[in-house]
C-alpha cells in the first residue's frame, strides 16, 4: 500500500499547484520499499505511549523535495505535467501489484476448491 | 485508507479552484461598475491559497489546499472625465475599477485547467479503489 501513499503525496502536489511558496514533494519508491522489506531493524511501537520514530510508512526524512527545472515568481515548484505523469505511472503500477495479488489469491482458491 | 485521503485532497483542490473561478466571475461582472469616489469603486480581487498542514507534524504540508483569504488589488483606478455621467463627481470625473480583462481571462483558464486536473486525480483514485474492492473476485 506504499503505492497509495505515493499517490497521496502526488495528489497533494497537484492540489497545491497554485499555492505560492509550496514545494512539491515525492519519495523514492524503491528505497522506501527496500527499507520496509530489508533486514534493517525498525523500532517497534506496541503501546500508545511509545515514541514513534516516524509517522506512517514514509518518514519525513525520506520525503524529498523536487528540484524545479525552471524557477517561478511565487516560489511554487509544482510542475503539473510532471506530476500528472508520475501519478499515472504510479496508478498503473498500483494496478499491476493488485493483479499479482489477485493471481495469488485465485491460485490459492483453486488449490482449496480443487 | 490513504486512497480515501486522495479523494479528500482532490476535493480541497477542486473547491479552492472553484472559489478562484467565482472571484474571476465577480471581477469580470464588475469590470464596468463606475462610481464617483475612489473608496466606493470596485477593486479587483485575488484569492490567496495556502497548503493544509499535517495534524501530527505541523510544518509539513499534506491533505490539500485551502483559501487563506481574498485580497484587493492595489493597482491604481482609472479616472475618466465624463461630466454627462450621473455618477460623476463635482469636477466631472468618474472612477473605473482596476480590473484587467486579459489578466482575468488568463486566470480563468488557469483555474479551469487546475480544476480539471483535480477531477482527473479523483477519478483515478476512484478507479484504484474499485479495483482494490474487486480483489479476489
Amino acid at each position: 500500500m506504499l503505492r497509495a501513499k505515493r499517490a497521496e503525496v502526488l495528489a497533494n502536489n497537484m492540489a497545491n499547484a497554485d499555492t505560492p511558496g509550496f514545494k512539491a514533494r515525492d519519495f523514492d519508491f524503491e528505497a522506501v520499499l527496500n527499507r520496509e522489506t530489508g533486514d534493517i531493524p525498525q523500532l517497534r511501537t506496541t503501546r500508545p505511549r511509545h515514541i514513534r520514530t516516524d509517522a506512517g510508512p514514509v518518514p519525513q526524512a525520506l520525503l524529498a523535495y523536487r528540484v524545479p527545472n525552471q524557477p517561478s515568481l511565487d516560489g511554487n515548484t509544482v510542475d503539473n505535467q510532471l506530476e500528472q505523469v508520475a501519478f499515472a505511472e504510479n496508478a498503473m503500477k498500483y494496478q499491476a501489484s493488485l493483479r499479482f495479488l489477485d493471481g495469488k489469491i485465485k491460485g490459492l482458491l483453486t488449490a482449496i476448491k480443487g | 485508507m490513504s486512497i480515501f485521503k486522495i479523494l479528500d485532497t482532490a476535493a480541497t483542490g477542486m473547491s479552492a479552484q472553484n472559489m478562484r473561478l467565482n472571484i474571476v466571475a465577480s471581477n469580470m461582472a464588475n469590470a464596468d461598475s463606475v462610481s464617483s469616489s475612489i473608496d466606493e469603486t470596485y477593486k479587483a480581487r485575488r484569492p490567496v491559497f495556502k497548503a493544509l498542514l499535517d495534524e501530527v507534524n505541523p510544518g509539513v504540508a499534506s491533505g490539500g489546499v485551502r483559501m487563506a483569504g481574498v485580497v484587493e488589488s492595489k493597482a491604481p483606478l482609472v479616472r475618466e472625465y465624463a461630466p454627462e455621467n450621473p455618477l460623476a463627481d463635482k469636477d466631472g470625473y468618474i472612477f473605473r475599477p482596476n480590473v484587467n480583462m486579459v489578466e482575468e481571462m488568463a486566470d480563468m483558464i488557469s483555474a479551469s485547467r487546475s480544476y480539471q486536473n483535480n477531477v482527473e486525480v479523483a477519478n483515478t483514485a476512484k478507479q484504484l479503489l474499485l479495483a482494490t474492492l474487486k480483489l479476489g473476485q
